[in-house]
């Protein structure tokens, strides 16, 4: 219990000496879960908007499907991403495995299924008549389409809000392709994992109390929104 | 000049007609109210008219251009008009901004916007509230809201359904003052669908009754209430003394109808023998306890099976060989100490009798 608590006070003094490496891996793993988060809304956006706004065969079935999604496990994914940007993969030509770009896209991957279903939702969540309403008052479908988005805003930034928290908690998916390597693809889930497993508890609680932090600043911002 | 046209106009919803060969016409500055009770198809036929949805059958025309299926200029036809819905939804921003958005929309200058959007929030008595969000206000308030979004472009064509539906009183009057200023100062052509009946009495100058997806008649206000030409208008604008008969003397215009045994008394064109309908307001029936001298050519002696008071007034019916209802005021009754089964005199004069033809 002493080394724990020990462990805890050093971590503390870690943080708040800013050291570089604590920093270092902080600063990558928000830019990573950033970058992906914003990548996978501007696909997410537009196609949850084309899916809600038009009827077609199947969308039911389509939705149900992306659903189902939301639950992938990281590993899962992780796996399929290395398979494909691996040397013998279709993508490997690209070079990119091992990569903060390929952690990226795996967490595009991850994490676009959510983000995507909850812009579903959202818009679902906006009644129908404010899209006739501004049909009716004069606005082309791409101006009704927006207010709609307009009108689902905090149910959508509450989607974001999710997707990048399941980006930054994740850490199959970070090893399996990022490979943890130090100053380059070590993020925060993955270096905890490795330092745990060396014994180094110290710098495991700093990184787990600046995650365990960002947590919470997600889920107070989600329950904020979700009081709009 | 006539500005809209329907010819043959018809729809249906899962294969179940709802509108059946609509046929109206609506002049330049006109006020139209459409009348009838809920469920007619009145929000189905101003959908159709504001190109919200295609009618399964008939034709539109807007301004002589015939604008039914159009695709591409869908849009532009549907800027010259604009439509307060019966629920009316007001975006999450600020008042100023939701009146603002269909000027936006039609790519209308920042300057150009902030005076017309102004000079419409005085006009429906919100100068004050341009910076309030508009979801937070109350029902009167947001109604006006939707007026001033809909009037801020200058529509060709106003399209109202039901605009006071759920206001209270203060707030329907504050909606009203509104329109008969649209109505009257700016000459905007409006069709509106309202089953409050003094309200299309009292803003349109002419209505169409709409009842089961058919429009069973067209004229001024005072055609519509004081002569229907059927039973369904007659019993839809509250002429609840609908006696059938046969006419069995005729002295000039004035007829004799036989009623149950009993014998109506009304001015009438129709010959002996036609079957007839004599329809008579409840408001048009006196009532009085003893014999006396009296103009009216119907006195009707009967039983009050039924009293009911309607806020200041009472309904009383009466048994005279048919029922035959008559609205009086609270005080009336009082004075002349009315209770169910007293012996009355019920009376109307020749003139307050409507007579239609009945084809049955």
């Amino acid at each position: 219990m002493t080394a724990i608590w020990q462990g805890f006070l050093k971590a503390i003094e870690l943080i708040v000496s800013l050291n570089p490496e604590v920093l270092q891996i902080t600063a990558r793993t928000l830019a990573i879960s950033i970058s992906s988060t914003a990548i996978a809304a501007l696909i997410c956006l537009p196609l949850g908007s084309l899916i809600h706004f038009n009827n077609f065969h199947g969308k039911r079935t389509l939705i149900n499907l992306i659903q189902t999604f939301y639950s992938v496990p990281t590993v899962a994914v992780g796996l399929v991403v290395f398979l494909i940007f691996s040397r013998s993969g279709p993508l490997g030509f690209l070079e990119l495995l091992f990569t903060p770009q390929v952690m990226v896209i795996g967490q595009v991957i991850l994490i676009s299924p959510i983000i995507l279903g909850l812009v579903i939702a959202a818009l679902r969540g906006v009644e129908q008549a404010a899209y006739e309403t501004a049909i009716a008052t004069g606005a082309s479908q791409f101006q009704a389409t927006t207010i709609v988005i307009r009108e689902g805003r905090y149910a959508i930034y509450s989607a974001l809000i999710l997707g990048f928290g399941r980006a930054i908690s994740e850490v199959g998916l970070a090893l399996m392709v990022g490979g943890n390597i130090r100053g380059y693809t070590r993020v925060m889930t993955t270096a905890i994992s490795l330092e745990t497993s060396k014994g180094d508890i110290v710098l495991s609680i700093a990184l787990g109390i600046i995650l365990i932090s960002i947590a919470l600043v997600i889920n107070f911002s989600l329950s904020r929104l979700q009081q709009r | 000049m006539i500005l809209l046209e329907t010819l043959n106009l018809g729809h249906e919803f899962d294969r179940r007609p709802v509108l059946k060969d609509i046929n109206l016409k609506i002049n330049l500055g006109e006020a139209f109210a459409l009348i009838g009770p809920t469920g007619a198809g009145k929000t189905t036929l101003l959908r159709l008219l504001d190109l919200l949805d295609t009618p399964k059958s008939g034709s539109i025309y807007f301004a002589g251009s015939e604008v039914t299926h159009s695709r591409r200029e869908r849009n532009e036809i549907r800027r010259r008009m604009s439509f307060v819905q019966q629920r009316p939804i007001v975006f999450s921003m600020s008042v100023y901004d939701n009146v603002a958005c269909g000027l936006k929309w039609r790519g209308e200058g920042h300057e150009a916007t902030r005076s017309k959007v102004r000079n419409v929030l005085e006009l429906v008595n919100l100068a004050e509230y341009g910076k309030r969000n508009a979801k937070t206000l109350s029902g009167g308030e947001t109604q006006r809201v939707a007026i001033a979004r809909a009037l801020v472009t200058k529509p060709e064509l106003l399209f109202l359904d039901e605009p006071t539906a759920n206001l209270d009183p203060i707030s329907t009057s504050r909606v009203e003052q509104v329109l008969a200023h649209v109505i009257k100062e700016r000459k905007t052509t409006i069709v509106m669908a309202t089953h409050n009946m003094p309200q299309g009495q009292r803003l349109a100058d002419r209505i169409g009754v709409l009842i089961n997806g058919q429009i069973l008649q067209i004229g001024s206000p005072n055609e519509i209430f004081c002569l229907p030409t059927n039973t369904e208008v007659a019993e839809f604008v509250g002429v609840e003394n609908i006696l059938e008969g046969i006419i069995v003397e005729k002295d000039d215009d004035l007829v004799t109808i036989e009623v149950n045994n009993r014998t109506v008394q009304a001015v009438s064109d129709y010959e002996i023998s036609d079957s007839v309908y004599a329809l008579i307001r409840p408001e048009d029936i006196t009532f009085t306890l003893a014999k006396a001298k009296t103009s009216a050519r119907n006195v009707f002696e009967g039983k009050i099976i039924k009293i009911a008071p309607v806020g200041p007034l009472v309904r009383i019916e009466v048994d005279c060989g048919f029922p035959l209802l008559g609205v009086i005021t609270k005080k009336s009754a009082e004075e002349l100490g009315l209770r169910v089964g007293t012996i009355v005199r019920a009376s109307s004069k020749a003139t307050a009798v409507h007579v239609i033809r009945s084809w049955t």
